[in-house]
């Protein structure tokens, strides 16, 4: 309970600043350390164009006069934790109490232009630029005091904001006295030194999540939350299926329901009313017709469809020559593996509230993506972008799925078509319809190893996921893969519906079939399965991460199938080295597959906040039980056939295991991702823990109870 | 129409509404209570539930008809004034939530277990708990935060 308390004394303003507006942020910024960054940073780059007019008001960092420290940033809290961790950065770097640190997030008037949150580069690649902005602002500071005291900078140390002499303690001077009364600016040029691990005193500790009492209190505001003056609910009119159009609608009875209103706005005909329920039953009294779907794909079809129509193979690696290792080869291996469409599922759907006010539109979105989405509001209202405010409070989960961000286009399009405030909340099953899901697909991988167990070759084609976590890490002097589409930038007509980024995407399909085969082949060595890995792996990194997880597991070599129901499967991703472990039992009347335990190892470089990273390696886990065991969208001739939870299953309380997550010190590597890694050994460590268990492989995920007992019949 | 009387977080209330509206909505969009979260409208989801006489019902498919006369607890009556409830102080301590949307229901779920069995088993803790969901995969901590809430309230806490 201790714990708690201290979180209760949190002082306040460590929750989101969400109200503030542009006069407040001139107000704050009237004076005071600003530090500015240049344009739309690429991931990576971190290099400054210092030419961006202060007036653009697009800073990281304000300390004011009272010593507080504003650290403003495009990225968005959607539960990954970085709210919490790049603050954390920022203080350690600046030399000041974390309690001493506001955060204003994802508020495209206000911070840094951001692509978006996404791909687990909120440490590892907008890290380093917070990071030398603090260094940055430190460095003036210490300047300033050093002028002020009369004191060489050589003297000087700064400890809890406070910049103070080493050799007479008593000379110092605060942060927020130097900074009061006076407006500086600093372009960021990334000069000024950044910590050594070893100086460390935040950065490394587990910090309180700064969003716990909101989210506990129910005080936390999602976009859904957000209720300006008038404001009314819009259900919209939604198509059958995929690809069906609006023939004819007939809104009358709806408009006749006391308090509504239809709007139609082109293609965009939703009912207003104040009370959502009332809105969806006014909804239902629109008489529509559309034309049929042209698709006439299922879910079973798709694999077929996939390998006719995906675009032709592009080679992302390769290495010797195929036919060589061929040659060498004494046994060889070849599998196809398929995994279905997988629905993001946040139990946020997507919602979006927008409010236009004096020609300038207002938008409240559950985004990962504020600024493009700003973007796409502007080219759909027809107006400039700097007419348009996107805001992003608290996102009820992501994964990837509210990179798109459809919601907030129409809310806008309604406000601007009503002249009211409007709400656009999605129902669950119009978010398994929008939902750009994660991409079927078709892996085959054809492999061999030498006398000496040494693989010799490894020929990869992938359709549907596109490259991510293909990349061999193991000792191969003969390897090709080729990709044939992947989550984005397909041909029209490969997916029956939208498809986009999942979690880490593509790789949870790649990982799965790559390590599902180096299973089959140590099985067909006679080896176990850790023991051939590390056999055929020199990788240092990666060793190291195994051996960690194989520790931990107490792992003890023995070839599958051993009848123990253990599997491992390595992994690497957004700059992570991963290895699980996992036990599992496998019900032979059923082919229900209960997970007993499951062991992650990784390697992840500095750690920021070492409880966050193990709630992403948790969450991981967990998430990826679904996509293993559960999770498929089911549709017809452009029909999505699951429309909720009901048929839709995600992992549930029941069927999560005991999980035991290792992270490795790491002090030499930069900070890498923390958000994805852990879910892309998912599915192969399960369908090797099951082969384990009974000596049935199998090939295709979700590894429903059905699949698992046509397995075990061969 | 009709005035449907009931307690809610501890207040008397009286509302004059349509009573096949459902308690989610009427929270949410004429009470002004957004802790509630719409995640499903179908009650597969457990993000809406809020304690109706001490039991946990999801208030997505709560008609206003059976709120009549009865006391309605949201996770905004939880807390009181700044302290925490200890099923709540758990779930910080315990960090038994990432994005936080099904957070408000899990927590209901919680208490609601505990006023009828103050010392749960673990399985008889998965057991209650099943029926809601959590995307982000915080249901380790989730499972831990009760149990620590339990002894938490043994000990004396409210």
């Amino acid at each position: 309970m201790s714990r708690a308390k201290d979180v209760m004394e949190v002082p306040e303003g460590w929750g989101f600043v969400q109200t503030m507006d542009r006069r407040d942020f001139l107000k704050l910024t009237g004076s005071g350390l600003l530090v500015l960054w240049s344009v739309d940073p690429l991931p990576g780059q971190t290099a400054a164009a210092p030419q961006r007019a202060a007036a653009d008001f697009n800073s990281f960092l304000h300390i004011g006069a009272d010593g507080r420290v504003t650290c403003l940033v495009g990225k968005i809290e959607m539960g990954q934790g970085v709210m919490t961790s790049l603050p954390q950065l920022a203080a350690e770097e600046l030399g000041v109490p974390l309690s001493s640190m506001d955060i204003v997030m994802g508020d495209t008037d206000l911070c840094p232009s951001d692509r978006g949150t996404f791909g687990s580069l909120s440490i590892r690649m907008f890290g380093p630029t917070l990071r030398a902005a603090a260094a940055e602002a430190r460095a003036v500071l210490v300047q300033m005091a050093a002028e002020r005291l009369g004191l060489p900078v050589a003297d000087l140390e700064v400890r809890e904001g406070i910049v103070r002499s080493k050799t007479h303690p008593a000379r110092q001077v605060s942060y927020g006295e130097l900074t009061a009364g006076k407006r500086i600016e600093r372009h960021l040029d990334g000069q000024a030194a950044l910590k050594k691990v070893g100086a460390f005193t935040i950065m490394g500790q587990s910090a309180p999540r700064r969003d716990a009492l909101e989210k506990v209190t129910g005080k936390a505001k999602f976009a859904g939350d957000i209720v300006p003056t008038g404001a009314l609910h819009a259900r919209i009119l939604r198509p059958p299926s995929h690809g069906a159009k609006l023939l004819r609608a007939d809104t009358a009875k709806a408009s006749a329901v006391p308090g509504t209103r239809v709007v139609r706005d082109g293609d965009l005909i939703a009912v207003l009313h104040e009370h959502y329920d009332e809105a969806t039953r006014a909804l239902g009294l629109i008489k529509a017709t559309f034309s049929p779907s042209p698709s006439k794909l299922t879910h079973e079809t798709i694999f077929e469809h996939l390998q006719k129509v995906a675009p032709e193979a592009r080679t992302t690696d390769s290495r010797g020559s195929l036919s060589d290792g061929e040659k060498s080869a004494s046994q060889i291996v070849e599998q196809t593996y398929l995994k279905g469409y997988v629905a993001h599922a946040p139990m946020e759907t997507h919602s979006a509230v927008a409010m236009a006010e004096k020609g300038k539109v207002t938008v409240w979105a559950g985004t990962q993506t504020p600024f493009p989405l700003k973007t796409q509001i502007a080219r759909a209202l027809n107006i400039a972008p700097e007419k348009v405010r996107v805001i992003t409070p608290y996102v009820g989960g992501g994964f990837g799925g509210k990179s798109a961000s459809q919601q907030g286009i129409e809310a806008a399009r309604l406000a601007m078509a009503s002249g009211k405030p409007v709400r656009v909340m999605w129902s669950r099953e119009e978010e398994f319809f929008f939902d750009t899901f994660d991409p079927a697909a078709v892996i085959t991988i054809r492999a061999g190893f030498d006398a000496a167990k040494k693989i010799i070759f490894w020929d990869n084609t992938i359709i549907g996921a596109g490259g991510r976590g293909s990349a061999l890490f193991y000792e191969v002097p003969n390897h090709r893969t080729a990709v044939r589409g992947g989550w984005n930038a397909n041909p029209a007509g490969m997916h029956p519906f939208a498809t986009g980024p999942w979690r880490a995407p593509g790789a949870n399909a790649n990982v799965f079939a790559r390590e599902s085969h180096m299973d089959m082949m140590a099985a067909k060595a006679g080896m176990d399965p850790v023991e051939f890995r590390l056999w055929n792996l020199s990788d240092p990194r990666m060793r190291r991460v195994l051996e960690a997880a194989a520790k931990q597991f107490a792992w003890t070599p023995k070839p599958g199938p051993s009848g123990r129901g253990f599997g491992v499967a390595c992994g690497d991703d957004a700059g992570t080295y991963v290895a699980a472990m996992a036990e599992v039992k496998v019900d032979k009347a059923t082919g229900r597959v209960q997970v007993v335990r499951v062991v992650c190892a990784q390697d992840m470089g500095i750690v920021v906040n070492p409880e966050g990273a193990r709630q992403q390696m948790e969450g991981c886990i967990t998430m990826g039980l679904g996509y293993t065991l559960s999770e498929e969208v089911r549709f017809k001739d452009g029909v999505v056939l699951d429309t909720n939870f009901d048929t839709y299953e995600l992992p549930r309380f029941s069927g999560v295991p005991r999980i035991e997550t290792v992270i490795l010190d790491s002090p030499d590597l930069a900070p890498q991702g923390g958000g994805e890694p852990a879910i892309v050994t998912t599915g192969a460590v399960l369908a090797n823990a099951v082969f384990d268990a009974v000596g049935a492989r199998v090939v295709q995920l979700p590894m429903t109870p059905a699949r698992v007992k046509s397995a075990m019949k061969g | 129409m009709r005035a449907i009387s009931f307690s809610l977080n501890g207040v008397a209330r009286k509302l004059t509404v349509d009573d096949t509206r459902t308690l989610l909505w009427v929270l949410r969009d004429d009470l002004g209570l957004t802790g509630t979260k719409f995640g499903c409208g179908e009650a597969v989801c457990g993000a809406c539930t809020v304690l109706l006489d001490n039991e946990a019902v999801r208030a997505c498919a709560t008609p206003m008809s059976a709120v009549d006369g009865k006391r309605v607890v949201t996770i905004e009556g939880l807390a009181h004034e700044d302290q925490l409830h200890p099923v709540q102080a758990a779930f910080v301590e315990h960090l038994g939530f990432q994005c936080g949307f099904c957070t408000s229901g899990m927590i209901m779920g919680a208490h609601a277990l505990l006023l009828k069995n103050p010392k749960p088993t673990r399985s008889q803790i998965i057991k209650e708990m099943e029926p809601h969901l959590c995307r982000c995969g915080a249901h380790v901590r989730i499972v831990q935060a009760i149990e620590s809430a339990s002894a938490a309230m043994a000990g004396g806490a409210r």
